[in-house]
């Protein structure tokens, strides 16, 4: 299948000798609804912008549906929508004018993008407001309008930046809704986030970013799966040719005398033990595994934490 | 794109501009209006009638091209570089830079949104010194087609101090320092033959003295300098400032980092 977004080595260093991002790769199936999770500062808008057109890139290469951006941008522009992080509109502009602008940017005749306006500034609840200046709706509107003027050209991948900073919990519900709603009619989205819960209900497949990197992409199953499990090191009296039979348990060898068990949180150790015995494997010593994602999953939950 | 779709996202440019400055009117086509009524009264008309002639005119007919080119020059480069600079400030720039629309067209689509608030500026100074002096143009092919250029060359004028600018200070800068003292020695007021002949020379590096005098010929039929000369030198212009300016939009000069 097509891929809706292809990121390879991707690498950006700021003006300032900031290395935001250190290599990334990133694959986003066409329909995917896909989270970008990362605390503050791990490079997720700088990627979202060089996909865009709003960054320049250091190294790397960015496909969209095929569409390379070195090579083929308009394409490429022309099969996605960015909602940013920071409101970036006019101010002093109506909301309508600045959907229909934006159509017409992407050369959609007024007549065409005025029905197209008035379609999505209806589904977003903001045809009333369609005459006020911007600067006069709440934040959650502006979010809203972003959202409208991203879809005007009907794109095929729509790129939210944390959609949902600031909104408060109603109408981050009911944002969710209308996000599910059009990837069900086949749209595919990836929105970035910095809250574990939202990339939870809304998506299929996720990747974390930190500091510049990516340090787990998955279905959104095994990343739970993977949050569930505790890995500990067992350092072993003698060396082992083979992996011992431990049960339908997730194990290891990283040397001979070193084996690695995954274990579901609340499994509890005994059996590990009674089995290895057993087997008259001694243990002689176990540590736990500091796992990165492991910590960067607690640093999320305490963000999480501070936040509600 | 297709010329369809690039001519779709250049009018929509242009109108946003357009609607831009006559949304803010009072700040926009309001002050010219009134200085340039003041200029009329006061130079044209009070102190105009001590002065007797200019040129073999009298003094408020010498005036009255010179105070509408600086209209012009002054409102197109001032459209120009506030517009594209509060879209720099705001951000809503990276609206055009998601979309695919070329820089040429960008930059075409800013230029003349300076260049309609230039005319419209331009067409109300000339309808107000209607009450102060008779116009016949002596050449209307001319009288335009500079008014129209001059209009280009200080739209890219203010899109370069845009794209530098940090601050709105930096917008203020080239204005006060630059344009105004030029358009002051352009002979907007005064014809150069009255200056020693040093200072005549010194004035021919002026470019604003070419445009003035090229309009002044266009209403009036007389100029103290060559007109092909003076052409010529604005189509120079327009392609070294154009050029510029599409090398900086291309590498993303102040607006992409
Ligand atoms: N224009 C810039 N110049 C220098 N550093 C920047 C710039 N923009 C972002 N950064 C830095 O790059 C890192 C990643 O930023 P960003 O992509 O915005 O993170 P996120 O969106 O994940 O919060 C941060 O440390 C940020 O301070
Ligand atoms: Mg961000």
């Amino acid at each position: 299948m097509e891929l809706a977004l292809q990121i390879r080595g991707l690498e950006k260093t700021y003006g300032n000798g900031f290395k935001a991002l250190k290599g990334i790769d990133l694959d986003v199936k066409q329909g995917d609804f896909f989270a970008l999770l990362g605390p503050n500062g791990a490079g997720k808008s700088t990627t979202l912008g060089i996909v865009t057109s709003l960054v320049n890139k250091t190294n790397g290469s960015v496909s969209v549906f095929g569409h390379n951006i070195d090579t083929d941008l308009t394409n490429a522009k022309l099969c996605m929508g960015i909602v940013p992080q920071e409101f970036n509109f006019n101010f002093f502009e109506k909301v309508e004018d600045i959907v229909v602008t934006q159509a017409g940017y992407y050369g959609i005749p007024s007549s065409i993008a005025k029905e197209r306006a008035e379609h999505y500034l209806k589904s977003l609840g903001l045809w009333d407001k369609r005459d006020n200046r911007a600067r006069q709706l709440s934040g959650g509107m502006k979010r809203r309008l972003m959202i409208a003027r991203a879809l005007v050209h009907n794109p095929k991948l729509l790129i939210l930046d944390e959609p949902t900073a600031g909104v408060d919990i109603e109408l981050r519900r009911s944002m969710w809704e209308f996000l599910t709603k059009i990837n069900e009619e086949g749209t595919t989205i990836i929105l970035t986030t910095h809250y574990l819960e939202e990339a939870e209900s809304l998506c299929r497949n996720i990747a974390i970013i930190d500091q510049g990197e990516i340090i787990q992409n998955s279905s959104m199953k095994s990343l739970l799966a993977k949050l569930n499990n505790e890995t500990f090191i067992l350092d072993l009296d003698q060396d082992l040719k083979s992996l011992p039979d431990l049960d339908d348990l997730e194990a290891r060898l990283v040397d001979e005398h070193t084996l690695e068990v995954d274990l579901p949180k609340g499994h509890g150790l005994n059996s590990v033990f009674t089995q290895l015995t057993a087997q008259k494997i001694a243990v002689l010593s176990m540590r736990n595994k500091a796992n990165r994602l492991e910590e960067l999953f607690v640093e999320l939950v305490e963000n999480k934490g501070a936040k509600l | 794109m297709n010329g369809n779709l690039l001519w779709v996202a250049f009018s929509t440019i242009v109108v946003k501009e357009v609607r831009r400055f006559t949304r803010i009117w009072v700040q926009t086509l309001i002050p010219p209006a009134i200085t340039m009524t003041l200029y009329f009264i006061i130079f044209g008309n009070l102190v105009g009638s001590r002065i007797g002639e200019m040129d073999g005119f009298d003094y408020m007919q010498f005036i009255v091209p010179g105070l509408i080119m600086m209209s012009v020059i002054t409102n197109s480069y001032g459209n120009v570089v506030s517009s594209f600079f509060g879209t720099k400030f705001q951000r809503n720039i990276e609206e055009l830079l998601v979309a695919p629309v070329p820089n040429w067209v960008i930059l075409a689509g800013y230029v003349i949104g300076g260049v309609a608030r230039g005319l419209a500026v331009g067409f109300i100074v000339t309808l107000l010194s209607l009450f102060f002096t008779d116009l016949t143009l002596a050449h209307p092919f001319v009288t335009l087609s500079i008014l129209f250029l001059t209009a280009v060359v200080f739209s890219l004028g203010g899109f370069i101090n845009a794209i530098y600018a940090n601050s709105f200070d930096d917008i203020a800068v080239v204005p006060t320092f630059i344009l105004t003292p030029l358009t002051y020695l352009g002979g907007v007021f005064y014809s150069i033959s009255l200056l020693p002949e040093f200072w005549q020379g010194v004035s021919q590096l002026n470019p604003i003295l070419y445009m003035v005098n090229t309009f002044r010929y266009g209403i009036l039929g007389v100029s103290d300098i060559n007109v092909a000369f003076a052409f010529g030198m604005i189509m120079l212009f327009i392609a070294v400032l154009g050029g510029f300016s599409l090398h900086l939009l291309n590498t993303g000069k102040g607006i992409r980092s």
